[in-house]
């Protein structure tokens, strides 16, 4: 398991690379200039200079290794120092957002906690729904609650986020205001009065994107449950006196879930991604709108770093994924 | 076998209808028989004759719906496993009985230790600890004859061959001490070595043990080499039964002596072809008003089609005490024996 774990290791080095080749060139080949963000009342010369201090006129290869450079080396230098307040990284060139001109990485930090907690919620929601129904319907099969749990599922898959966020918002926070309407990003939780508003504040955001998740998984779980249900080693354990409960939650759901946990696995990069539709809608002030904003402006730097650390989050979450089926299923050996 | 001992199991009209969306089909018609204590059953018939959904219509086992156990008792040890509530059956399944499947490629949960498998009726059933439980699964591990039981204990079931997996389904199905096991077509799906160890230790299992046995085969060969008494199944009937030196000496029913002239002999003139049984079992969609193998049946006449024959005494003993045979033609008074 180590030695494949380090091959894998290994191997997401040209794949990453190749990766991030191929982010810098779409995005840098992607029409539109970073100068056009800087106001038109700016005299020409000026604007000469801003845009040669951003490095922008460089040629690209070189503008590639810089990147690549402060991406691996200089940021968690950084990073480094910010921790143990060391001065490693003093003085060398970050990677600067045109927008802002300030370095990336800080930004993502402060958007990332809004994400991970609404977006992440939703998706713990979502499994944590899911699975139950899945189990269910698949053990009474075609019965009522199987045809509700398709029908959830069916309602899940189809009806995009923006429409169902826009329906919680009107029936929710309009008629009946049990929830605010907008995600308040200030809001710290210090105590039980604030985390309480918290959760009042995140719950809409969290059922319509946890009723997105849930649609998926569920139907995953119902089928893999379906799978096994009529397997012969199920017989086998009713014909040893078993009751149902450990026929379908040990037997059946143990085997059910391998392939179940993969998805769920590969389902978690999204979450650091966010959801950019549902942030915007509901005004969370997340990784998702940061992109959003980031493409709109022509803010070369901030889109290549963040689409790039999505990249490794996949590539990562993959290889987490493989050693999750290794460790599940004994029949599957790494060496 | 002493007779007239009371019967470990005694099922009395059993009838098993799978209800479908093209109709019903009568799987299982008006079966009866007796396991007598410490007897070994063997129950012989072509595919879907009935005798697999027959043997798990005893402990409930086919899934419900489509599966309907319409009539009948099932008496063990006088108490009837049809009318019991499902938690009083369950205590009788892999406690009461054992059951061991054909194919112990699938039988075994790929996720769990062979060992968690054997311990879970001990600590179901028995309610021993973990301690108890693993001290008796060495036991029983060693007692179907795996080497090197404790270490084996925490193997899955992917890492042993399949006559070693059989092994195990069967030290599964004796783990609480049963008083009958069913042993559905146990040996088909391994090689001839591993069929001939298979059927060793299963004797000398019952040697040990002596519990009843039903064996359910299609193998008549496997049959004479172990069984006490055969019963011969078709159209989910019993056509036949006997104690198993009569069988074969004295066949009454058609498709018996059908059977008994399919097997090859390897002594003698070399035939040319294979004798076979021509025909398909018929598909049962509506209750048997008529013999089930009149059209396979080369003594075939009017009554055949016209009634479906009950079991009658061929020896004069009661039926299903000695020799009985559910047909309409009479045989010959004593042929010459087809194999003894």
């Amino acid at each position: 398991m180590l030695t494949y774990t380090l091959r894998r290791l290994l191997l997401a080095i040209p794949t990453l690379l190749l990766i991030s080749l191929v982010i810098f060139l779409l995005v840098d080949l992607a029409p539109g200039s970073p100068a056009s963000e800087i106001p038109l009342t700016v005299p020409p010369e000026v604007r000469a200079k801003i845009l040669e201090a951003l490095g922008v006129n460089e040629p690209v290869h070189i503008r590639y290794l810089l990147w690549l450079k402060q991406f691996f080396w200089v940021e968690p230098l950084n990073g480094f120092d910010a921790i143990f307040g060391t001065h490693y990284a003093e003085g060398m060139q970050r990677i600067i957002s045109y927008q802002s001109r300030s370095p990336v990485f800080p930004l993502i930090g402060e958007r990332l906690p809004q994400t991970l907690t609404v977006i992440g919620t939703a998706y713990l929601v979502g499994v944590l729904i899911a699975l139950p129904i899945g189990i269910y319907s698949a053990y009474r099969q075609y019965s009522l609650f199987d045809q509700f749990g398709t029908m959830f599922a069916m309602i899940g898959f189809s009806v995009p986020t923006f429409f169902t966020g826009t329906l919680f918002i009107i029936i929710f926070a309009v008629w009946l205001g049990w929830f605010p309407t907008k995600y308040n990003t200030t809001l710290v939780v210090t105590d039980w009065a604030s985390f309480k508003e918290q959760l009042r504040q995140m719950a809409m955001p969290v059922m319509v994107l946890g009723l997105a998740n849930a649609a998926a998984i569920s139907r995953y779980m119902r089928s893999s449950m379906l799978e096994n249900m009529s397997q012969d080693y199920v017989r086998t354990a009713r014909a040893k006196g078993m009751s149902e409960r450990t026929v379908v939650l040990k037997h059946v759901l143990r085997n059910s879930l391998i392939p179940v946990v993969t998805v769920i696995a590969l389902g978690i990069p999204s979450i650091f991604g966010g959801a950019i539709i549902t942030e915007n809608l509901f005004g969370v002030n997340g990784i998702g709108s940061a992109l959003i904003q980031a493409i709109r402006g022509n803010d070369l730097p901030m889109v290549q770093t963040l689409a790039f650390i999505f990249a490794i989050l996949i590539v990562t979450f993959n290889l987490i994924a493989d050693l999750l089926y290794g460790m599940l299923d004994p029949r599957i050996r790494y060496d | 076998m002493a007779e007239g001992a009371a019967p470990v199991l005694d099922v009395r009209g059993l009838k098993t209808v799978f209800r479908t969306r093209g109709g019903e089909i009568h799987a299982v018609n008006d079966v009866s028989f007796q396991l007598r204590r410490g007897e070994l059953l063997g129950v012989v018939g072509e595919s879907g004759s009935g005798k697999s959904v027959t043997m798990m219509s005893l402990i409930r086992l086919l899934p419900s719906p489509p599966a309907d156990i319409r009539k009948g008792e099932v008496l063990l040890n006088g108490r009837d496993l049809l009318k019991m509530s499902p938690e009083a059956l369950r205590e009788v399944r892999g406690a009461r009985v054992g059951f061991v499947f054909q194919d112990p490629m699938t039988s075994l949960n790929p996720v769990f230790t062979v060992g968690d498998q054997i311990m879970e009726p001990l600590r179901e059933h028995l309610g021993m600890t973990k301690e108890m439980a693993e001290r008796r699964a060495v036991e029983l591990l060693e007692l179907v004859g795996i080497p090197d039981a404790r270490k084996r204990l925490k193997s899955y079931p992917h890492q042993f061959s399949g006559g070693m997996r059989q092994r195990v389904m069967i030290a599964i199905a004796l783990a609480c001490d049963p008083d009958v096991l069913i042993a559905d077509e146990p040996t088909t799906a391994l090689d001839v070595t591993i069929q001939a160890q298979i059927l060793e230790l299963v004797k000398d299992l019952r040697q040990k043990l002596g519990m009843a046995i039903i064996w359910i085969t299609h193998d008549l060969g496997v049959i004479a080499g172990i069984a006490d008494r055969v019963m011969v199944m078709y159209g989910g009937q019993v056509v036949e039964q006997a104690p198993v030196g009569e069988l074969f000496a004295n066949p009454q029913h058609p498709y018996t002596r059908a059977l008994l002239q399919t097997i090859p002999r390897i002594n003698g003139p070399r035939e040319t072809r294979l004798k076979v049984i021509e025909g398909q079992p018929p598909i049962l969609s509506a209750p048997l008003a008529a013999c089930p193998f009149r059209a396979r049946c080369e003594y075939r006449h009017d009554a055949c089609d016209r009634m479906n024959p009950a079991r009658r005494p061929v020896d004069g003993r009661p039926v299903g005490q000695g020799h009985d045979v559910a047909c309409h033609w009479q045989a010959p008074a004593r042929v010459e024996a087809a194999h003894a």
